[in-house]
């Protein structure tokens, strides 16, 4: 399908597509099964420019918007969806100080994650609050000039890499969802460590790590807008952040119909390649199908947000339910047509279904992206 | 000069468009058309039009006076630490069959230093005359002095054939020789022949990938330059009755003098796995999957006392140094048996080692052009067949 | 410091396969791409613009679509790009490309460094580099692995030969040719493609290199193509047939006279 796409976003995909293909395709497996960082790709992303994409040009990016991201995220997940999401995740890290920063806070972070120098995080998530995030418990006490961070957030994609992180924390214990403020939070600082890296089913060249605060003192300036906007800002960044997870879904399900198509000219049974029967070429055909349904949403949606829409969230939403629940089933069938071999680590389309399983679940599980969509639906109607 | 479609004759039956090597050609209107932006005058489909429809206006073979002052084949005889290389040797077997055709005599010309006890063995493999020029300023190669002797030399003797070594040091010298003294030059050549009528050197080489021979001449200019590949030529056997003269030249100092300075000289050991040299190589390619899977392959290599090669694919992909690469871009060999383990055989590799007297495919693909070439094949798991034959050998050749 | 690279647009050979049926070249979906080997001579240039501060020229001579390679060398980080091209180009060996690359450098004036790819992929002859250092009377170095130092006027490099390697050390202005061993290209950078698209690139054709029309294109090759015919295809054997120790024992009594 042609997506009139601009000139720059032609080349982005040209430039994308080929660090996937020569760069990372050869290095997918080692990284899966060492479950290892990819720092040798992220030299790559960021000498390419690539980490600057959607950040503003007087920051050091090429003010690129949401679709850039896509395109990008996209084609390196169809290599590998561990190593598109350590990319990935630096941009949601990214997001709320272009959102909410200061002028002080853009100038100090954002060129050196535009130039991919530092990777950035963000952490919300904690063993007892996930689908439920206002039941966080990090706290944030204010000390003169500075907020003093206890508690441990987990499942942080980036922990440990990432040199900067943006953390949502308690301020107010009794204001509930309006008592919680974002803070930017270098690694290094005192009172910051990393915990447990997590052994995963899948994206497994990402890193996935507690990040543990004690008595961690961050300066009062490096707090994100101001106390109280903790969920708000962690709303914004998902509504701008979900249709990179749904391009991520989008890419690996292209990546794994890529392969089960070559199988299938290649794999020879009853006498003839098996995509001459047509129970096979069926399965392609939906297969197709339902990617590019995916990707016209997901396209659609990065284009509202770049456009200036702000009303986002139920689009958002659908179009990362979607994406994501099209990967599982694109991948699962595309084992079924390798057959036996698809089932065995030796060939690379397994690792395709590992990889997609995390798209439902994180930046909120496809239930709670349902709920949002059904929230917006009702409220809507009453209108 | 230029090409043309004959629109008269032309019937539209694409038969141009399938040989063009550069896409340059369509058909419009069931007429051939060409794009003079892609179109690089190589005549494939001059040769290919069966209606004589395409003309190319090329500048007319000519012999004029001047060309017949030249007369001679010369041979550089390429040293490394004042040791004669191999390859100066087949040049000199191809080079006295071409001074027989031509009825005129074969010279080897030698730069370096303390050559003395090497001549005889120039003049027993083909040489009638040896030029010689010594001196201790010449012990090693250099591009400039030896590019300023041999042309020196050239302009005196004014040979009508001149061929070289496709080695590092001959590559990089003939070509600044050739354009010094004005003349044609045709690298790695696997067929040279004689027009006898008007003496030309018919020089054909692998185009495109090996995808396509071309016979190229040099009409107009002299001496008609040629490089061949180690190992692409074969040497006589040694005539030790065979006589010759040696010619010892000398020039003035400056003469030897480079710009450039050899400062040192580093060995490198990986590098003397001499592939070009081996009886026998056991190569692997993409289906060797896996570096530790070349293990395999030298153990077989180890009982064979054999050289381990690899396809361009498993060079790329890591598995083995570049310096075991065979094939266009790697070396060309022709050992007496070659081994081919999991290699497709594309043409960029078969151009490297389809003239070894035996060679045996293992491969899973019964369709893998290697079978097209080997002796004989196998189609096979070769991680099962390439164990079982390093045993066998074991038993058979007590191991 | 002025570094001169020549490059050259080639189809990418090693998609290009025959088709056994017609003998003929399969052209579908082969690619111009740039002289794999000249991408080192590329790289090793913006290496040492971003160590010296050098300013950095691509040079090719083809046809106009070769615009594209040029393109993509100043995305990699070149400066400038200029273009030869002419009709009356078409045609011309090594030594008349030599020459008209080695008329273009001097009309360009100041030079320190020219690199080259050791050779084309497509015509793997090695000739032009060399070929252009002789018409310029600049000495060379072929085949370098490494640039161990170079300084105002003088550069120290490591030369490959076929059982190791020298070290060599020339004066500038010099013309050397790079094996892969020197670098690992980089990719193109995205702020790089948006320079390189809008990227003015000079158009040279014969007239402003103001050459004589005998002295080009396939007039003025001395080497001319006179036949082109399919390779002689060497004739499949045996395939030997069974279980695959069968196969081995076959296949060792046939090869057991070779080894004695």
């Amino acid at each position: 399908m042609e997506y009139l796409l601009s000139d720059e976003q032609k080349m982005l995909q040209e430039l994308s597509r080929k660090i996937a293909e020569e760069r990372i395709r050869p290095v997918a497996a080692k990284y899966d099964a060492n479950e290892e960082f990819p720092w040798e790709i992220m030299n790559i992303l960021a000498q390419s420019d690539l980490f600057g994409i959607f950040i503003p040009q007087e920051y050091g990016g090429t003010s690129g918007g949401v679709l850039d991201l896509c395109i990008v995220t996209e084609e390196l997940s169809r290599a590998c969806g561990g190593i598109a999401v350590c990319y990935a995740a630096s941009a949601l890290g990214t997001f709320p100080i272009i959102l909410f920063g200061n002028e002080q806070q853009k100038r100090r972070y954002l060129p050196d994650l535009a130039a991919g120098k530092k990777l950035a995080a963000f952490g919300l998530t904690e063993p007892e609050a996930g689908s439920d995030a206002s039941a966080i418990k990090t706290t944030a006490r204010r000390e003169s000039n500075y907020y003093v961070l206890n508690g441990t957030k987990h499942f942080i994609t980036n922990g440990g890499e990432a040199d900067i992180y943006v953390i949502v924390a308690i301020t107010d214990k009794t204001k509930g969802a309006r008592g919680a403020s974002a803070f930017i939070v270098e690694k290094g600082t005192r009172g910051f460590s990393f915990g447990k890296k997590e052994d995963k089913l899948g994206i497994r060249a990402s890193s996935t790590r507690e990040l543990i605060f004690d008595e961690c003192r961050v300066p009062a300036e490096n707090m994100l807008s101001k106390e109280g906007m903790g969920f708000i800002i962690t709303m914004k960044t998902f509504d701008m952040s979900r249709p990179g997870v749904a391009a991520q879904a989008v890419g690996i399900a292209q990546g794994a119909l890529d392969l089960a198509i070559k199988y299938a000219k290649e794999r020879q049974q009853f006498g003839k390649s098996i995509s001459s029967f047509q129970g096979i070429q069926w399965m392609l055909a939906d297969m197709a199908t339902q990617i590019e349904a995916a990707r016209s949403l997901v396209y659609s949606v990065a284009r509202m947000i770049d456009a200036g829409y702000k009303d986002v969230a139920k689009d958002s939403a659908m179009a990362k339910l979607f994406a994501s629940d099209t990967a599982m089933r694109v991948t699962i069938d595309a084992v079924q047509i390798f057959g036996g071999y698809g089932y065995m680590r030796d060939y690379p389309i397994e690792k395709y279904m590992r990889d997609a399983k995390i798209t439902q679940i994180y930046e909120g599980t496809n239930q709670i992206q349902r709920n949002i969509i059904a929230l917006q639906l009702i409220k809507e109607m009453v209108k | 000069m230029s090409i043309q479609v004959i629109i008269e004759k032309c019937t539209g039956c694409k038969l141009c468009l399938n040989v063009c090597p550069f896409d340059a050609i369509r058909i419009s209107d069931k007429k051939a058309v060409i794009d003079l932006d892609k179109c690089n005058l190589c005549g494939a489909c001059q040769d290919a039009c069966k209606f004589k429809a395409i003309i190319i206006e090329k500048p007319a073979v000519g012999t004029t006076l001047e060309l017949d002052e030249y007369r001679g084949v010369w041979v550089f005889i390429e040293q490394k630490r004042s040791k004669i290389q191999p390859v100066s040797f087949e040049l000199l077997g191809k080079g006295r069959e071409l001074a027989d055709k031509l009825d005129c005599q074969l010279s080897g010309v030698l730069i370096g230093y303390n050559m003395d006890g090497q001549l005889d063995e120039l003049i027993w493999r083909g040489a009638d005359n040896i030029y010689l020029v010594e001196s201790p300023l010449l012990l090693h190669f250099q591009d400039e002095p030896y590019t300023n002797i041999l042309v020196k030399l050239i302009q005196k003797y004014k040979p009508e054939i001149f061929l070289c070594g496709a080695t590092a040091i001959g590559r990089s010298l003939i070509s600044r020789v050739a354009v010094k003294i004005n003349t044609g030059l045709t690298a790695d050549c696997t067929g040279l022949d004689i027009e006898p009528e008007k003496r030309i050197l018919l020089q054909t080489r692998p185009a495109f990938g090996g995808n396509i021979m071309a016979t190229i001449i040099t009409p107009k200019h002299r001496p008609q330059m040629a490089t061949v590949r180690h190992k692409v030529m074969q040497p006589l056997q040694p005539d030790t009755n065979r006589k010759g003269r040696v010619i010892r030249e000398d020039f003035e100092e400056k003469f030897y003098l480079s710009r450039t300075k050899r400062i040192d000289f580093v060995e490198e050991i990986e590098s003397l796995v001499n592939l070009a040299e081996a009886d026998i190589i056991v190569s692997g390619g993409r289906g060797m999957g896996d570096k530790e899977n070349f293990k395999l392959l030298e153990e077989l290599a180890s009982v064979l006392g054999a050289a381990v090669g690899a396809s361009r694919a498993a060079v790329d992909s890591g598995w083995m140094p570049y310096s075991h690469q065979v094939g266009q871009t790697g070396r060309t060999v022709a050992p007496k048996i070659y081994i081919a383990c999991g290699i497709s055989g594309q043409i960029q590799h078969l151009v490297g080692m389809q003239s070894s007297k035996i060679i045996v495919a293992i491969n899973k693909d019964p369709e893998a052009p290697i079978f097209k070439v080997a002796t004989y094949g196998i189609v096979d798991d070769l991680f099962q067949v390439v164990p079982a034959l390093t045993k066998r050998f074991k038993e058979v050749l007590k191991r | 410091m002025n570094i001169i690279v020549c490059i050259k647009q080639v189809p990418e050979t090693t998609e290009v396969k025959i088709n056994p049926q017609t003998n003929t070249l399969i052209r579908e979906g082969v690619k111009s791409i740039i002289n794999p080997f000249d991408m080192y001579a590329i790289e090793e240039a913006v290496r040492l613009k971003e160590k010296l501060g050098a300013k950095t020229t691509v040079i090719t001579m083809g046809p106009p679509q070769a615009e594209s390679a040029l393109r993509e060398a100043l995305s990699m980080g070149i400066d400038e790009a200029i273009l030869i091209s002419d009709r009356a180009f078409a045609g011309s060996d090594t030594w008349v490309t030599s020459y008209v690359l080695a008329s273009a450098i001097k009309k360009m004036g100041n030079f320190d460094l020219i690199l080259c790819g050791k050779q084309a992929s497509d015509g793997d002859t090695a000739q032009v580099g060399p070929g252009i250092s002789a018409h310029l009377d600049i000495p060379q170095v072929t085949y370098v692995k490494k640039i161990e130092d170079i300084h105002d006027n003088s550069i120290r490099v490591e030369r490959m030969l076929e059982e190791g390697y020298e070290i060599i050390e020339s004066p500038l202005p010099v013309l050397l040719t790079v094996v892969k061993e020197i670098n690992e290209p980089r990719l193109p950078s995205f702020k790089g493609m948006m320079r390189a698209k809008q990227a003015k690139i000079l158009l040279w054709s014969q007239k402003e290199l103001n050459l004589d029309p005998q002295k080009v294109g396939l007039y003025g090759s001395p080497t001319q193509v006179i036949k082109i015919f399919s390779p002689p295809s060497r004739k499949g054997g045996k395939i030997l047939r069974g279980e695959a120790q069968e196969v081995v024992n076959q296949l060792v009594d046939l090869l057991r006279e070779e080894l004695t």
